[in-house]
C-alpha cells in the first residue's frame, strides 16, 4: 500500500519563528487588574505622539464570535473545548483582518492580550496544553510581549476599589464551580492562571513587568524596552502620518525620527 | 469495541472515553452525494430492530448553527476562521450530543465527520497537519462509510436536485467566475482528498453511483457486524422492539 501523499505545504509563517513582515507586533499580557490595558493605552499615546501609525486590537472582540460567546455563556453550555475554540476563531479572524494587513504594510500593531491568554486560561479550564498550542500554531510571533506580573491580592484590591468595582463572571471562573463567592472564586481561578503565566513566561521569554510599581514608572520602563525593539524599525506612513506629527509638535512633544 | 475507544489526538483532557459503550458510525462523502437520505433510512432500519439511534449533522449544533450561517452570508471566512468555526460546531455536538448518546448506549449516525473538515482545510491550505491537530479531540468512529462518486456524476446529480451553490462550488477559492467549472474543480479536489483519506483511515468505500437500494444494502452490510444483537434479532422479532421500547433494548449490558 502506498502511503497517501499531499502536495507540499505552502511556506507559511508559524508561531515558532520570528515573522519577517516590516511592521512590529507588541502585545501585553496579565490577569484582570494587572494594569496592562492602562499601560498599553499610554504606550499607544506615546507612539502616536512620535508620529507612528498604530493599530490596536483586543482579545475576543470580533463581532460575530463575540455574539456567539455571549450566547453560549448565557445558556451556560460552553465547555472548556468550545470556549477555547470560540476564542481561537475570534483570534483567527482578527489576525487575518486586523493584525496581518498592518504588519505587512509596516505599521505597529498593539494587542491587548494575545495567544498566551489562551494558553494560560484554557489550561486552567482543563484542555490539554499541547492541544491549545497546536490550535494557535498559525499565529504570528510578537516582536515584544510584556507580562504584567501582579500578586493576586493587589489585583483584587484594584478591581474592587478602582475602575471597575466588580468581578466579571467568567473572569472569576464562576462557571467552574470553585467557590460560590465571587471574590473567592476569582482568587482561586486567577491564582491558577498566574501560575500558568509563570510557566509561559519561561517558555516564551516574555518581558516581565513589575505591575505593583507606579503607573508612570512602569510606562517609562516599557517605553525604554519598546525604543530598543524599534531601533531597526523603519516607519511607513500614509499622508496623514506627517500631519499627526505636526499636530503633536504643538504640545511640545518630541518629533518623529 | 467500546473499550478500545480513543481520540484522534490530544483528546478531551477532562473526559475519559473508555465508558462510551454505544456505536459511532460516520457517513462521509462530498456535497450532494446522498448522505442524508441514506442516514434517514439507516435510522429507520436500526430503530425497527430496537436500537436507540441519534443522528448528528454538520453545522447543526445549538451553539454555532446560526453563527455559521451568518458567517457564510458575509465574508469573514479566512482559512483559519472557516475551519475553527466548524471545529467549534463539532466540539459542541461532540460534547452535548455524541458523547452523552454513546454513554447511554445509542448508535450515533454522523452525517459527515471530521474527515469533511480535514478535506476542506487541506484543499484550501495544502497543509493537512494543522486541522488534524485542532480536531485531535474527536473520537475515532467505530466505522466510516465513504459514499464515493466521480465528479461528472456528482455534477449531474446536484443539477438535477437543488442546483449548485456558492460554497459547494468552492467559489471562495477564486478558481474563476464560472459556477459549473468552479464546482467541478473544487469537488474534484475534495474527492481526491477523500480518496487519499479512505486509504489512510481505512474507510469502508461504497459506490454512490449505484441505485439507492443497492447503496442502502451495502451500508447495512457494513454496519451489521457492529451491532451487538446481530444474531438474536431477526427482522420479524425486531418489529416488537420498535417504538417506545427502542431505548430499553439497547440498555442491556455489553456482553
Amino acid at each position: 500500500m502506498t502511503p497517501p501523499t499531499h502536495p507540499p505545504a505552502p511556506s507559511a509563517f508559524t508561531f515558532d519563528q520570528p515573522h519577517t513582515f516590516p511592521g512590529k507586533l507588541i502585545v501585553v499580557e496579565g490577569i484582570d487588574g494587572s494594569g496592562k490595558s492602562t499601560q498599553l493605552l499610554l504606550l499607544k499615546k506615546w507612539l502616536e505622539s512620535q508620529g507612528h501609525n498604530v493599530i490596536f486590537t483586543e482579545w475576543n472582540s470580533s463581532e460575530l464570535v463575540k455574539e456567539t460567546t455571549r450566547k453560549g455563556k448565557k445558556s451556560k453550555s460552553l465547555t472548556p473545548t468550545t470556549f477555547s475554540l470560540l476564542h481561537a476563531t475570534d483570534f483567527a479572524s482578527r489576525l487575518y483582518h486586523d493584525i496581518l494587513p498592518p504588519l505587512k504594510a509596516g505599521m505597529i500593531v498593539l494587542a491587548d492580550r494575545y495567544t498566551y491568554t489562551a494558553f494560560a486560561r484554557d489550561a486552567v479550564r482543563g484542555v490539554s496544553q499541547g492541544w491549545v498550542r497546536k490550535v494557535y500554531s498559525f499565529a504570528i510571533r510578537p516582536d515584544l510581549a510584556f507580562y504584567f506580573k501582579v500578586p493576586i491580592e493587589v489585583a483584587i484590591d484594584r478591581l474592587l476599589g478602582g475602575t471597575r468595582g466588580h468581578f466579571k463572571y467568567y473572569e472569576a471562573g464562576m462557571d467552574m464551580g470553585l467557590n460560590p463567592d465571587l471574590k473567592e472564586s476569582f482568587r482561586i481561578f486567577q491564582s491558577r492562571i498566574l501560575a500558568e503565566y509563570d510557566k509561559i513566561v519561561a517558555e516564551y521569554g516574555l518581558t516581565v513587568m513589575d505591575a505593583t510599581e507606579e503607573i508612570e514608572e512602569q510606562q517609562e520602563k516599557m517605553r525604554a524596552v519598546v525604543t530598543g525593539a524599534l531601533e531597526q524599525y523603519k516607519p511607513k506612513r500614509g499622508g496623514h502620518g506627517k500631519r499627526a506629527a505636526i499636530f503633536w509638535r504643538r504640545f511640545g512633544v518630541s518629533q518623529p525620527k | 469495541m467500546a473499550k478500545g475507544r480513543r481520540y484522534f489526538g490530544d483528546g478531551l483532557a477532562y473526559l475519559n472515553p473508555s465508558d462510551l459503550k454505544g456505536r459511532l458510525i460516520a457517513i462521509e462523502g462530498t456535497d450532494g452525494v446522498g448522505r442524508s437520505t441514506h442516514i434517514e433510512q439507516l435510522q429507520e432500519w436500526l430503530e425497527v430492530q430496537g436500537y436507540g439511534v441519534i443522528t448528528t449533522g454538520w453545522t447543526r449544533s445549538n451553539l454555532m448553527s446560526k453563527t455559521i450561517e451568518m458567517a457564510k452570508q458575509g465574508n469573514i471566512l479566512d482559512r483559519w476562521s472557516f475551519s475553527l468555526l466548524y471545529a467549534t460546531d463539532f466540539a459542541d455536538r461532540l460534547e452535548h450530543q455524541i458523547i452523552p448518546a454513546l454513554r447511554s448506549g445509542f448508535i450515533v449516525l454522523a452525517d459527515r465527520y471530521v474527515y469533511t473538515a480535514f478535506a476542506r482545510d487541506a484543499v484550501r491550505s495544502g497543509d493537512p497537519a494543522w486541522i488534524r491537530n485542532v480536531l485531535g479531540f474527536a473520537l475515532v468512529p467505530d466505522l466510516v462509510c465513504y459514499l464515493r462518486i466521480d465528479v461528472e456524476t456528482l455534477a449531474l446529480r446536484v443539477l438535477e436536485s437543488k442546483g449548485m451553490n456558492f460554497w459547494e462550488s468552492g467559489m471562495d477559492m477564486k478558481f474563476g467566475t464560472d459556477l459549473y467549472e468552479s464546482f467541478k474543480k473544487y469537488q474534484g479536489l475534495l474527492i481526491e482528498e477523500f480518496d487519499r483519506m479512505a486509504e489512510e483511515f481505512h474507510f469502508e468505500v461504497v459506490d454512490a453511483r449505484k441505485p439507492m437500494e443497492e447503496i442502502q444494502d451495502a451500508l447495512r452490510a457494513k454496519i451489521l457486524p457492529l451491532l451487538r444483537n446481530e444474531r438474536r434479532l431477526a427482522p420479524k422479532q425486531a418489529v416488537q422492539a420498535g417504538g417506545e421500547s427502542a431505548q430499553a433494548a439497547t440498555a442491556s449490558p455489553d456482553s
